[in-house]
């Protein structure tokens, strides 16, 4: 019988073999139900949102004004069910269905905020509304600046005079 | 036919997310998954291909996170077409500026007027 | 001269074991829907346990614990020679105000999860040193305390992997004298820390096992035991996965652990019905199976021996995030009716 871990190895050794040992032994996440979960819900907010876009795109707004009327929408809606603790409960089963939405984005400011009222206004709910949300805020604006730089210095120059 | 192509493209896109969690090491967390997309929808935007997502799926392609990197990355391109180095500056932010102020607003409220069940 | 009461490479052996004079087990709601409901002492439905944060009700669960098991034994604070007590939150500090409320000289402990067997362990050395009459020895741990330290905000919408473990909400709390009815500890083996480059903070069994299995393996040889010297062996929190390496790494070693073996992760749960995938964890969770169900089956009788091991997992978010493995350490202490 081969030894899958020999305690009589060398150290480093013996952590190749035994995280080899966890890696067979540990199951993945189960794939499809989540990805099914998460193709349903994550394309049910978005219907959701069309369904709000086309409301206001009705009372005469732009796509462009329809759409962000629809994030503060869907923004209000996710404070509410986390503040409620019902979006935690629907996440754990729809996973990146309630995540990649932009209610995953409010959810992500409204929970830390939520917990540090304990810490106080100021060092409490605001020093912690960004904890888990800054990252996008950050990585979005860099990208888009970046982009914008770009644009600047190598596309296409705007007529004289404009 | 409009509802069809958001559900589909959003579900799409949740779906891609979702393998990413699941098939990649735990050292992918979710904050790195939504760090993707919002730089992967602004790159994708400056490139010009997501304007053509957002015609043929509407909010299917506007409230993922995809969207929101969109929304960046068209305003600060915008803001450097019409203002100059000035508007490289402005015009991300400015353009996601509601969504942002909703989440701070709605964020400080519900902290206010909701106690965390654990 | 050696030190006359110790016994190989890293056990000890108590002259007069010291007794087990009363525990209490405090637990929160989900503990209670689980099977050792009527282990406990107390069922806490309320998180807060009617204080405004968290931290303070872990802070509560535990000072209750702690007065509870005194209570049993017809104790005051001042008749207690010391507190021996710790917990997962950053500087203990459920500990750490507990002790303030309680006025016992004290000793805060870290051992994470193996916190109330390195207690138990420390307690019964300064017993039978001849240091203590009495020393009371608790442990807590919160669900919500601890995710929002250590992971997410509880309220965030983020996915638990199949490996994920629950924190237990419950406080245990141990009073040892030196003579008494109950049952004794006669041995204690301190464990090292291993670490066997495990980085999952979502698979804290895996990054445990090793040093419980390392702790075991030392413990029997250094007695020269067998397995079935013991009714069971009880480990603090390994849960689905990290059970399952602990047997596989015993069996390389020699040692068949099989149907002797049980974790306090696994038994407090009910995993098919609670939605707590690999099982229960934190310190609280070997401390309410101990101080429930483990002291109630020794002071039955339906335990004659049994060998509980506290298993803790040395992390800390900044630790892991910079990318350091998760060292661990587990400490063991035999138990006799």
């Amino acid at each position: 019988m081969v030894r899958q871990f020999d305690p009589s190895q060398p150290l480093e050794m013996q952590k190749r073999q035994y995280q080899q040992m966890v890696n067979r032994l540990v199951p993945r996440p189960p794939v499809w139900r989540n990805c099914l979960w998460a193709f349903g819900v994550g394309g049910l907010i978005c219907t959701a949102g069309q369904g709000i876009v086309s409301f206001f795109q009705g009372v005469g707004l732009s796509f462009l004004d329809a759409a962000t009327a629809t994030s503060i929408v869907l923004v209000f809606l996710a404070a509410f069910l986390t503040g409620l603790g019902l979006y935690d409960e629907l996440a754990r089963y729809a996973g990146a269905g309630m995540l990649v939405p932009i209610t995953g984005f409010a959810n992500a400011m409204v929970a830390p905020a939520l917990e540090a009222r304990t810490e106080g206004l100021v060092l409490g709910v605001g020093a912690r509304l960004f904890a888990v949300a800054g990252p996008i805020l950050v990585f979005g604006i860099v990208t888009a600046w970046l982009s914008g730089l770009i644009y600047y210095l190598f596309g296409p120059r705007p007529p004289l005079g404009s | 036919m409009l509802f069809l192509k958001a559900f589909l493209v959003g579900g799409f896109i949740c779906l891609l997310a979702q393998l990413l969690m699941d098939l990649t090491s735990h050292k992918v967390t979710p904050a790195h998954v939504l760090v993707g997309l919002v730089t992967t929808g602004a790159v994708l935007s400056a490139l010009g291909l997501y304007e053509p997502l957002v015609k043929f799926a509407g909010a299917g392609a506007t409230v993922p996170l995809t969207g929101f990197g969109h929304l960046l990355a068209q305003g600060a391109i915008k803001g450097a077409a019409r203002e100059g180095l000035l508007g490289v500056f402005r015009g991300g932010v400015a353009s996601a500026a509601a969504g942002i102020t909703a989440a701070v607003v709605f964020g400080y409220f519900a902290a206010l007027l909701f106690r965390p069940k654990g | 001269m050696p030190a006359p009461k110790r016994i190989g490479s890293q056990t000890v052996a108590f002259a007069q074991p010291p007794v087990i004079l009363a525990t209490a087990a405090l637990a929160g709601a989900k503990e209670g829907q689980g099977p050792l409901r009527p282990t406990f002492d107390k069922v806490i439905e309320d998180p807060y346990y009617g204080e405004d944060s968290w931290e303070k009700a872990e802070r509560r669960f535990l000072q209750e614990a702690l007065e509870k098991a005194l209570a049993k034994a017809n104790l005051r604070p001042e008749q207690v020679d010391y507190l021996l007590a710790g917990d997962l939150l950053n500087q203990i500090v459920a500990a750490n105000f507990a002790a303030r409320a309680l006025g016992i000289p004290y000793v805060g402990l870290y051992g994470a999860c193996a916190t109330i067997y390195e207690g138990l362990a420390l307690g019964a050395m300064l017993i039978d040193g001849g240091f203590a009459d009495y020393v009371l020895i608790g442990s807590s741990s919160h669900y919500s305390t601890a995710e929002r330290q250590f992971r997410f905000p509880t309220e965030h919408g983020s996915q638990r992997p199949p490996t994920a473990q629950w924190t237990v909400t419950g406080a245990g709390a141990i009073l040892l004298g030196r003579q008494g009815k109950g049952p004794r500890v006669t041995h204690a083996t301190i464990g090292r820390v291993i670490d066997l480059g495990s980085t999952d903070p979502m698979n804290m069994g895996a990054a445990m096992a090793p040093a419980a299995a390392n702790t075991i393996v030392s413990h029997l040889s250094d007695l020269g035991r067998q397995v079935t010297d013991y009714d069971l062996i009880l480990t603090g929190d390994l849960g689905y996965y990290g059970r399952e390496l602990l047997l596989a790494l015993c069996r390389e070693y020699g040692y068949e652990l099989g149907e002797r073996h049980n974790d306090c992760g696994l038994m407090i749960f009910d995993r098919q019905k609670q939605d707590v995938h690999a099982g229960g964890s934190g310190c609280g969770c070997p401390a309410v199976v101990t101080c429930g169900y483990l002291f109630q089956e020794l002071s039955a009788g339906r335990l004659r021996r049994v060998l509980g091991i506290g298993t803790g997992a040395l992390m800390s978010p900044i630790t892991t995030k910079q990318g350091d493995t998760i060292p661990a350490i587990a400490h063991a202490v035999v138990l006799e009716a």
